[in-house]
């Protein structure tokens, strides 16, 4: 192709890994980017934080499986967008950021709008580049797709000088990226595979523990597989929820801290775990050494850095899920062993499960026509036929929507995991949206993150991106207070808030729609409305819920998993 | 337990600060470090010592290989292996004490590099028990200034 400039050959870059939409904010270290990019067939989509950039582009990832991309200018640009590079780093999402850079000549020099991006997100990126010449740009920008969406992904950041950016650079053919340094394990060793299919065979009281990996592999039908052919519970992590079909009798939801009565015994009471993509995070399993105490631990995950990391495996597998779950139900295929049979013999575990959640199903106090959280989602999973994409912001609005939505499919719930990111839902929910343009998208919000990155509402009208924005508005920081009401003796330090926008007036001002709801009645008729509204423009509901309504099943901080407080 | 690790590097910048911030990041220990370009100037390696169980060590070499420009990493210390360091120590060195500091270096077999009318610059290397062999006999003479290496370290050859 010859030398093109510097922006063009980015632009080149992102066509040909795919990439149709970029989410970013302008600046001067970008502009001959910004430029070139107004011509281009790569569609911006200019929002209205940094913050918002990213997760949008985090968002389009999670619902894709695609390389998200989002361009930021250098300095505050740049900086504004770490919460969302930790918050995809955290939950694995492959993602390219590019940050624009003052020139080279002028790096080191505190010039105007400098910041040193490469060492401020060098702890939460995957990897990260600053191109300092010329004929490094295409390769970098080739590299970092590569590194983002193989192995365990994540976000890779490129600062690009604007000199560099502004010169001619070679744009040669691209050709297969072997690194000598990075080479992912996706195959699993043959042995360990056998080793673990033998334990299946032999356990009892088996439960199934899966996690993200299982969504970033699209692994999920493999999974089913294996769960269905041998009869065996599944529990999903946050990350992992829609990983197994949330409606299907061997499903006993979420896990861990919010987890559901039933998932948690039964990984107390399980005689051989099988963590399939997850990462034994400590909201996971509460107090270490109660975290499934008779159980063998199967583990397979495709980052060696994840096994015994937190708790020590009797049989690690590293390998990509899906690689690694083909190679399990092909083995149990054809080891002689009449599965059908063997599933039969957990029919006694299943039963003490179904027990469990007799006695304590997920649930929540009926208070007539005050209205409760948990009915709401209810609601929307009844109205939405449980297909819809659902964001989320976080704290009890997010655990609301694990607990009650049944996510049946992958890639349906958009969610902060590792992180915690408050705001991440609705700049989510666009970019979501973005990507599926006639999918249901909706942000279920609380009163307190909502605001954190309320301002994309202008980005979803601009782009005619219509979402609807489901607070649960109970004029409190929520999660932090059902802490202090718990463990605080009701002291709600600065968890009370005195000033809340009215929404609806708040959404109006955006050109949105937005509807206030505060009776029980009422949530039917609002939620179809709104369905009927988005379909033209963004919608904000204002639920107005019973403020001190809390989370639960709830394991405290610090203890097992089995000592939940319940409803 | 004391581990010494062998860490092949992308000779880049930056690098060593990936490695420094995993350490810092993550909680784990560095005792010494020590970093130098190889036969190919491409690659650096890294000669760290650092301390803590099996399950520790067995982490921080994971989270090493993970990073993208590391290449290998080796715990040398799990087998046979030949470990440096070295110190220049400036100790004082009047009428009375010139030639028991001469002495000294001679025990250990170090090397005067630099002389003044009231010191010597003195050059030893050894493993790092030695190093401070030295410095527990100097130091009652008059240690004015020193500086030392990190240990670098290197796997024995096979016997065969």
């Amino acid at each position: 192709m010859g030398k093109i400039k510097g922006s063009e050959a980015i632009i080149q870059c992102l066509l040909e890994e795919g990439v149709k939409t970029i989410f970013g904010f302008p600046g001067g270290a970008v502009i001959d980017l910004y430029d070139d990019l107004m011509d281009s067939e790569v569609k911006h989509v200019l929002v209205r934080h940094e913050q918002g950039a990213v997760h949008a582009a985090d968002g389009l990832a999670r619902v894709t499986g695609d390389v998200g991309v989002a361009l930021l200018t250098s300095g505050p640009g740049a900086t504004n967008g770490v919460t969302a590079i930790a918050t995809a780093y955290m939950d694995s999402i492959p993602m390219v950021i590019l940050t624009g850079q003052v020139p080279t000549p002028l790096i080191g020099n505190d010039a105007f709008q400098e910041v040193d991006i490469v060492g401020i997100t060098r702890p939460c990126t995957k990897h990260n580049y600053l191109v300092s010449k010329a004929e490094d740009l295409v390769p970098t920008l080739r590299e970092a797709f590569h590194i983002a969406r193989t192995g365990r992904p994540g976000p890779v950041l490129i600062d690009l000088p604007k000199d560099v950016v502004a010169s001619m650079v070679e744009f040669d053919e691209k050709k297969p990226i072997r690194m000598q340094n990075y080479q992912p394990t996706y195959e699993p060793h043959m042995g360990q595979v056998e080793k673990a299919c033998k334990e299946i065979l032999k356990a009892k009281q088996p439960v199934l523990y899966v996690g993200g990996g299982v969504i970033l592999s699209n692994s999920n039908e493999e999974l089913t597989t294996l769960a269905r052919k041998l009869n065996i519970p599944v529990t999903m992590t946050l990350m992992g929820l829609g990983g197994f079909p949330g409606g299907d009798p061997l499903s006993m939801g979420m896990l861990g801290m919010h987890g559901s009565y039933t998932a948690n015994m039964a990984v107390a009471k399980s005689d051989l775990l099988i963590a399939v993509g997850a990462r034994f995070d400590d909201r996971v399993t509460g107090r270490i050494d109660a975290f499934a105490p008779h159980a063998k631990i199967i583990h397979i995950d495709i980052d060696p850095t994840s096994i015994s990391k937190n708790v020590t495996v009797d049989i690690p597998i590293v390998a990509d899920c899906k690689h690694a779950l083909t190679a399990m139900n092909s083995w149990l295929a054809s080891c002689g062993e009449n599965l059908e049979e063997v599933g039969a013999t957990h029919s006694a575990w299943i039963e003490t499960i179904a027990e469990w959640t007799k006695k304590h199903p997920m649930a929540y106090l009926d208070e007539g026509e005050t209205i409760k959280p948990q009915f709401v989602i209810e609601k929307l999973d009844e109205l939405t036929g449980g297909d819809a994409i659902i964001t989320t912001e976080v704290g009890q609005n997010q655990m609301w929507a694990a607990q009650f939505y049944k996510f049946n499919k992958p890639r349906r719930l958009v969610t902060s995991g590792g992180l915690g990111t408050m705001g991440y839902g609705l700049p989510a929910a666009i970019g979501a949206k973005m990507a599926f343009p006639d999918a249901t998208v909706i942000d279920v919000a609380g009163d307190g993150s909502i605001q954190m990155n309320i301002q994309e509402l202008a980005t979803s009208r601009q782009y005619d991106c219509p979402v609807i924005i489901c607070i649960l508005n109970n004029n409190y920081l929520g999660m932090v207070r059902q802490w202090q009401e718990l463990f605080y003796d009701k002291r709600y330090a600065a968890t009370v808030m005195e000033v809340t926008p009215d929404f609806v007036a708040l959404a109006e001002a955006y050109g949105a729609v937005g509807i206030r709801c505060d009776k029980t009645s009422e949530v039917e008729a609002t939620i179809k409305q709104a369905l009927e509204a988005v379909k033209k423009t963004t919608v904000v509901l204002d639920f107005r819920i019973a403020r001190e309504e809390g989370v639960f099943p709830m394991v405290p901080a610090g203890k097992a998993t089995t000592e939940m407080l319940l409803v | 337990m004391k581990h010494t690790l062998s860490v092949l590097l992308q000779n880049k910048p930056g690098v060593l600060s990936r490695v420094t911030g995993l350490f810092s990041g993550r909680g784990f220990n560095i005792e010494s470090l020590s970093v130098a370009e190889t036969l190919d100037s491409s690659l650096s390696c890294l000669t760290l010592v650092t301390t803590g169980n099996d399950a520790i060590v067995e982490q921080i070499t994971k989270q090493l290989h993970k990073l993208i420009d590391v290449i290998k990493v080796t715990d040398i210390s799990e087998g046979e292996y030949v470990e440096r360091e070295m110190a220049l120590i400036r100790v004082k060195a009047e009428n009375t004490t010139r030639a028991e500091v001469l002495r000294v270096i001679d025990i250990f077999r170090g090397k005067v590099i630099d002389v003044s009318p009231k010191s010597y610059a003195v050059e030893v290397t050894g493993s790092a028990s030695k190093i401070q062999a030295v410095i527990d006999i100097l130091r009652p003479i008059g240690i004015k200034e020193i500086v030392r290496t990190g240990t670098i370290a290197m796997a024995r050859a096979p016997k065969k």
